[in-house]
C-alpha cells in the first residue's frame, strides 16, 4: 500500500463520518461517531508506526502528491514531519473524549445531535488537512475550510450569546486568512520570478526562501504572521478566543482551544519560519514583546475573570505566550519544547475545559462565585479539576513541566531578558489556578449554584445542605459518573506518562525541529540537539 | 499633390466576407429572438407559454451545439469578421459559452411557472382586463389576479422570451465587438430590452415599474457618455477600431486630451452597465424591483457582457497607454469595493444586499480587468463564470422564500429559515460563503486567479485593500447566515415553496458549479486562458 495513502485516508476518514452521522437519529448518531472517531484514533496509530518505520532523509514523510490546479501551480500534496504527526495524535485523542464528554449534551432546544456530532468530525478532518498538507495553497484552503464548522458549532449549539461570539469568531479568522491570502498570492508570484514557474510546493519555496531579499520577505512574513497571530492569539488580536471560547459548546471549546487555536503556533514553527528565515530574525524581537505581553497580560486577566470558561480562555493566552516565545528564540530546544508545549497545552487545558464543563452541567451557572466546597460533594470532579489545574501551571511531574521547561531553557541563550519576564508568568499561574481551586473546591459548600443543585434534590430539601453533604448524600450535585470518569481517564494518564516518560514524543518531534533549525540558518547557541 | 479618385466610388460595394461558422451562435440567439416575436404574433394565448420555453431551450441549446462545434475546430489566435467589425477569438467563444449557460439557467428561472402561480410576470393586458383590472391600474387586487376567469388556468405575458433572447443577442454582439460603433450598437441591443423586463414584474408593480424608468433614464445617459466618448475618441484616431485606436495614442504627437477625455466617457458608460461604484446608483432599486429572474438575468449576464466589453476596450485600444488611466481606474475599483461592502452592511433588503454585494464583486473584477496580462484576461472570464453561477442561483434561492405576499426578501423575514427548510437553507449558505469566496467554493478560485493576476501586474496594495473589503463583505453573508440558521423561527414567517423542474434546474446548475469550479476548476481555467484577443 502507498504509504500517502494513510493520510489521505485519515484526512477522509471522519469526513465520510460527518456525512453518515448527520441524517441519524440521536442515539445512534453518537455511537456511530464515536466509532467513527475511534477508527480515526486506530488509524492514526498506523500513522504514527509508518512514520517512525518511514523515517528517511526527505523532510516529509508519508507523502502524496496529485497535481491539483496546474494554472496556479498547486498539488493535493499531503505529507507529515514529527511536529505534524503529535498534532494528529492529539486531535485523534481528542475528538473521541470530546465525544464522550458531549455524550448527554444539553442543547439549545430544537438542534439535533447529530448534526453537533456531524460538525465535530467535519471539524477533525479539517484539521488533519491542515496539519498534514504539504502545499501552501492547500494549506489555506483547510485553514479558511476549518472555519465553517466551528463557526456552526458556536453559532447553533452554544452558550446565550452564542450569535455574537460566532460572528466575531468568523470576522476575526477571515480577516486573518484574507490577509494572509495576500501574501499566499505574494508569495507564488515570487516564486514565479525566483524559480520560473509559480509554485506552491513547500519544499521549493523552502528552497526559494534565502534568495529572497529582505523587505518582500517581511511583507510575505507580516501576512502570516497576522494570520497566526489572530488564530494562536497572540496578545492585540486576542479578543475573539474569551467570547468564542465561553459561547462555544464544551466540546468545541476544547476543539477550539486545545487543537484550533494550534494552527497558529504551528504555522509560525511551519510556515513563517522557514520560508522567510530573513524576516522571522528581523522581526523577531517584535514577535517576542508580544508573546511575553501575552504571557503576563494573560495570566493577570485570567485571575480576575468571574466566568470559568473565559478564566480558561485567558490562561490559554498565557500560555500561547510561552508557544509563541520558544518559536522565536531560534533554539532547537525551544523549538521541541514549544512543539510539545502545544500537544500538552492541548490535553491540559482540554481537560480543564471539560471539567469546568462537568461543573458547569451540575451547577448550570458558568460563574466562580457561585460555586464552593464542590469537594465534599464530589471529589473525584475536585480532584479531576486540581490535576488539570496542576498541569497548567506546569508542575514537575505533570506534563507541561516538561515543555516549559524545554522553553524556557532554549530560549534563555538567546533571549535571557525576554525569558526572565516570561518566568514571572509560571507565578502568576500557580496563582490563578490555586486561586480559582480554592474559591471553588475547598471550603464549606456555598456559592448560589451548589446550594441550588443541592436543595433540589428530593428529600435533602429541608436538610441544611452542608449536613447533607456531610451524610454523603449529594443526589442533587453528584460525583462524576462512569462515563465522565472515562471521559477524564485518558487525560489523566497523559498527563502523568507524558511528565515522567515525555521520550517517545519528543524522539518524534527532534529531528524535525533540527531541520526547521537549518531552514532557519542558524546555529544552535548552546547544547541545542545538533545531530 | 495629386488627388485620386478613389477607386471604391467606381467599382459597386463588395459585401465583406462572413465568417457564418464563426457567428452562428450569435445568430442562433437573435433567430430565435425573431421567431419568439413571431410566436407572440401567431399562436393563441395558451400555447404560447409552451412554444416559447421549448423553443428558448432549443435556441440556447442549438446554439451552444455551433458554438461548441466552432470552438472545437477554432485556432488560439481567433479570426476577425463582418469586415472586422467582430473579433471571434478564445476571450469571446468562452464569453459566449458563459453567456449561453447563465442565459439557459436565466431562461429556466423566468420559464418557471409553479413558484409564482403562472410566472413570476405580469400576467397579459386582455387577461388583466377580463379579471376587471384597467391595463393601467398598479398594485390592486385584480391586478394580482391571475386569472382571466375563474376556471382559466393562470397566464403571463409571454414576451418576456423573445425580449430575453434579444438581450442575450446584443450581450453576445456586445463582447465579440472589435470596433466601438459595433459596440455601441450591441449595447443598445442588450439595453432597451432589459429597461422593459424591469417592469414587468407580477408583484409590487409600482417598484417594478419605478425600477424600470430608473434603470431607462440612467441607462440612456450611460449610452449618451458612451457615444460622447466614441466621439471623442473618434476625433482623436480617425477610427473606431480598437487596433486603430491603440496604433494612434501610441505613435502620434497629437494631444491627449481628446483621448483620455474619450477614455473617460467610455469607461463611463461602461462602468455604468457593469453596476461598478460610483456608477452603480440604479443597481440596488432595479435589482430590487426587477422580477427576481429578470434580477439574476441582468446580475450574471450583464454582468459578463459588461466586463467583456471592458476587457477588450482596456487591453486592446488602451493597452499601451495603461500607465496613464491606471491610477483613475484604481480609484474606481476602491470606490467600487468600498461602497459595496460597507454600504452592504447597512442593507436590509436580501436583494438590495445581493446588489451592493455585486457592485464589490464589480470592484474585483476590474482588478483583473486592469491587469493588462494573459492571466489578467482569463483571471477575469473565470470570475464572470463563477460570479454568475453562483449569483443566479442566489436568486433562484431568494424567489423560493415566500410569503402571501410574494417574495419575502426583508432580512427578519429569513430568521429561523433553517429550521422550516432545511434544504433551502444550507443551499442558500453555501451560495453566500462562495459569494464571501471560502475556499472550496468558485468564488475563492476566483479571487485568487484575479487577485494573483493583480498582483503579478504591480497592483498589491490593491489587492490588500480587496482583501479587507472581501472581509468587510463577508459579515453581511454571514448575516443571512445567522438569520437563517441561528435565530428561531418568527410565528408567521415565510416558507419554502416547492420548486418546480425549472427552477430546481437552474438552482441545481448553479450549486453544482460553484461547488465544481471550486475544487476541480481546471478545465474552465485552461479554457479560459486559452488565447488572447484577436487584433
Amino acid at each position: 500500500m502507498n504509504s500517502g495513502l494513510l493520510l489521505l485516508a485519515l484526512l477522509l476518514l471522519p469526513m465520510v463520518g460527518a456525512a453518515v452521522v448527520a441524517p441519524l437519529g440521536a442515539a445512534t448518531a453518537r455511537v456511530v461517531a464515536l466509532g467513527f472517531s475511534l477508527a480515526s484514533l486506530a488509524l492514526t496509530v498506523v500513522v504514527w508506526f509508518a512514520y517512525l518505520g518511514a523515517r528517511s532523509e526527505s523532510r516529509f514523510a508519508l507523502e502524496l502528491s496529485v497535481p491539483w490546479i496546474p494554472a496556479f501551480g498547486t498539488s493535493f500534496a499531503l505529507g507529515i514531519d514529527g511536529i505534524a504527526l503529535v498534532m494528529l495524535g492529539l486531535i485523534a485523542v481528542l475528538v473521541p473524549i470530546v465525544m464522550l464528554f458531549s455524550w448527554e449534551e444539553k442543547l439549545p432546544e430544537g438542534r439535533s445531535v447529530a448534526g453537533f456530532f456531524a460538525l465535530l468530525l467535519a471539524t477533525q478532518s479539517l484539521l488533519v488537512g491542515v496539519f498534514a498538507a504539504t502545499d501552501v495553497f492547500l494549506f489555506y484552503v483547510f485553514f479558511e475550510a476549518m472555519l465553517v464548522p466551528m463557526y456552526f458549532m458556536i453559532g447553533r449549539f452554544g452558550g446565550p450569546r452564542r450569535q455574537y461570539a460566532a460572528v466575531k469568531f468568523f470576522l476575526y479568522s477571515l480577516l486573518g486568512g484574507l490577509i494572509m491570502l495576500a501574501s499566499v498570492i505574494g508569495l507564488f508570484v515570487v516564486s514565479g520570478t525566483e524559480l520560473g514557474a509559480g509554485t506552491f510546493t513547500w519544499v521549493e519555496l523552502q528552497r526559494m526562501a534565502a534568495g529572497v531579499d529582505e523587505t518582500t520577505q517581511i511583507w510575505l512574513f507580516l501576512g502570516f504572521f497576522l494570520a497566526f497571530a489572530i488564530k494562536a492569539p497572540l496578545v492585540p488580536f486576542h479578543t475573539w478566543l474569551p467570547d468564542a471560547g465561553a459561547e462555544a459548546p464544551v466540546g468545541a471549546g476544547v476543539l477550539l482551544v486545545g487543537v484550533l487555536d494550534k494552527v497558529g503556533t504551528f504555522g509560525f514553527l511551519r510556515y513563517c519560519l522557514p520560508l522567510f528565515p530573513l524576516a522571522s530574525q528581523r522581526l523577531a524581537p517584535l514577535v517576542l514583546t508580544l508573546a511575553v505581553i501575552g504571557v503576563l497580560y494573560g495570566a493577570l486577566l485570567a485571575v480576575g475573570q468571574t466566568d470559568m470558561k473565559r478564566f480558561v480562555a485567558y490562561t490559554s493566552i498565557a500560555h500561547f505566550g510561552f508557544i509563541a516565545l520558544g518559536i522565536f528564540s531560534f533554539s532547537s530546544q525551544a523549538f521541541a519544547g514549544a512543539t510539545l508545549y502545544m500537544v500538552n497545552h492541548g490535553i491540559s487545558t482540554g481537560m480543564l475545559f471539560i471539567v469546568v464543563g462537568l461543573l458547569i452541567a451540575r451547577g448550570g451557572s458558568r460563574l466562580i462565585g457561585d460555586y464552593g466546597g464542590v469537594h465534599k460533594l464530589a471529589p473525584l470532579l475536585a480532584g479531576s479539576f486540581l490535576i488539570a489545574g496542576l498541569s497548567s501551571l506546569a508542575l514537575p511531574g505533570t506534563n507541561s513541566f516538561v515543555s516549559e521547561f524545554l522553553v524556557l531553557v532554549g530560549s534563555y541563550p538567546r533571549q535571557p531578558v525576554f525569558t526572565i519576564l516570561a518566568t514571572v508568568g509560571i507565578i502568576f499561574a500557580a496563582l490563578y489556578v490555586l486561586w480559582v481551586y480554592q474559591q471553588v473546591m475547598q471550603g464549606p459548600v456555598r456559592g448560589a449554584a451548589v446550594l441550588a443543585a443541592v436543595s433540589t434534590s428530593g428529600p435533602g430539601t429541608m436538610l441544611d445542605p452542608s449536613v447533607e453533604a456531610a451524610r454523603g448524600g449529594s443526589s442533587g450535585f453528584p460525583d462524576l459518573s462512569r462515563r465522565e470518569i472515562a471521559v477524564v481517564t485518558p487525560l489523566i494518564v497523559l498527563i502523568l506518562v507524558l511528565g515522567f516518560f515525555p521520550g517517545p514524543v519528543l524522539d518524534v518531534i527532534t529531528p524535525s525541529v533540527v531541520a526547521t533549525m537549518n531552514e532557519v540558518g542558524l546555529a544552535d547557541p548552546v547544547g541545542g540537539f545538533a545531530p | 499633390m495629386t488627388y485620386e479618385v478613389p477607386t471604391t466610388l467606381a467599382q459597386a460595394i463588395e459585401p465583406p466576407a462572413i465568417d457564418y461558422a464563426a457567428i452562428m451562435p450569435l445568430l442562433v440567439v437573435l433567430g430565435t429572438a425573431c421567431v419568439g416575436v413571431l410566436i407572440e404574433a401567431f399562436l393563441p394565448r395558451h400555447q404560447r407559454w409552451p412554444a416559447q420555453v421549448a423553443l428558448s431551450v432549443a435556441g440556447i441549446a442549438v446554439a451552444g451545439l455551433t458554438l461548441g462545434l466552432y470552438a472545437g475546430g477554432a485556432g488560439a489566435e481567433g479570426v476577425l469578421t463582418l469586415a472586422g467589425a467582430v473579433a471571434v477569438d478564445r476571450p469571446t467563444l468562452f464569453m459566449w459559452g458563459a453567456l449561453l449557460a447563465l442565459g439557459l439557467a436565466s431562461v429556466l428561472l423566468i420559464a418557471d411557472r409553479s413558484v409564482e402561480p403562472g410566472g413570476a410576470f405580469i400576467s397579459s393586458a386582455v387577461a388583466r382586463a377580463a379579471a376587471g383590472g384597467g391595463p393601467g391600474t398598479s398594485g390592486t387586487a385584480a391586478d394580482d389576479r391571475d386569472y382571466g376567469s375563474p376556471d382559466q388556468a393562470p397566464t403571463m405575458q409571454t414576451e418576456v422570451f423573445p425580449f430575453a433572447f434579444f438581450a442575450l443577442g446584443g450581450m453576445m454582439a456586445f463582447v465579440s465587438a472589435n470596433d466601438l460603433l459595433t459596440m455601441f450598437i450591441a449595447l443598445e441591443v442588450l439595453s432597451l430590452p432589459l429597461y422593459l423586463m424591469c417592469g414587468l414584474a407580477r408583484r409590487r408593480r409600482l417598484l417594478s415599474q419605478e425600477a424600470a424608468v430608473k434603470y431607462f433614464l440612467l441607462g440612456a445617459f450611460a449610452s449618451a457618455f458612451f457615444l460622447y466618448g466614441l466621439a471623442l475618441i473618434y476625433g482623436y484616431a480617425g477610427s473606431v477600431r480598437f487596433s486603430d485606436i491603440a496604433e494612434a495614442s501610441v505613435g502620434s504627437a497629437r494631444s491627449d486630451a481628446l483621448l483620455f477625455a474619450g477614455l473617460a466617457l467610455l469607461v463611463v458608460g461602461l462602468m455604468f452597465k457593469a453596476s461598478v461604484g460610483p456608477f452603480h446608483t440604479w443597481t440596488p432599486d432595479v435589482y430590487q424591483g426587477a422580477p427576481t429572474p429578470v434580477t439574476a438575468f441582468m446580475a450574471a449576464c450583464t454582468k459578463v457582457a459588461a466586463f467583456g466589453g471592458i476587457l477588450r476596450v482596456l487591453h486592446e485600444a488602451f493597452g499601451d497607454t495603461r500607465w496613464e488611466w491606471r491610477g483613475v481606474l484604481w480609484a474606481v475599483a476602491i470606490a467600487s469595493m468600498v461602497i459595496g461592502a460597507v454600504i452592504g452592511l447597512t442593507q436590509t433588503d436580501i436583494k438590495r444586499m445581493v446588489a451592493y454585494s455585486s457592485v464589490a464583486h464589480a470592484g474585483f473584477l476590474l482588478l483583473g480587468a486592469m491587469a493588462i496580462t494573459p492571466e489578467g484576461i482569463s483571471g477575469t472570464l473565470f470570475y464572470l463564470l463563477a460570479y454568475g453561477f453562483n449569483t443566479i442561483a442566489i436568486f433562484a434561492v431568494i424567489s423560493l422564500v415566500r410569503d402571501a405576499d410574494g417574495e419575502a426578501s426583508h432580512l427578519s423575514q429569513w430568521a429561523g429559515l433553517a429550521k422550516r427548510s432545511p434544504v433551502a437553507a444550507y443551499t442558500m449558505a453555501f451560495l453566500l460563503l462562495g459569494l464571501a469566496g471560502i475556499p472550496l467554493t468558485s468564488g475563492f478560485t476566483a479571487k485568487f486567479a484575479v487577485f494573483s493576476a493583480a498582483l503579478a501586474d504591480g497592483m498589491a496594495p490593491l489587492v490588500v485593500i480587496a482583501l479587507i473589503a472581501s472581509a468587510i463583505a463577508a459579515f453581511f453573508y454571514l448575516r443571512v447566515i445567522v438569520l437563517m440558521f441561528f435565530n428561531e423561527p418568527a410565528p408567521d414567517g415565510p416558507a419554502v415553496t416547492i420548486p418546480g423542474a425549472f427552477t430546481t434546474a437552474a438552482i441545481t446548475l448553479g450549486v453544482l458549479f460553484t461547488l465544481l469550479l471550486g475544487i476541480l476548476p481546471t478545465p474552465a481555467l485552461e479554457w479560459a486562458a486559452g488565447g488572447v484577443f484577436v487584433s
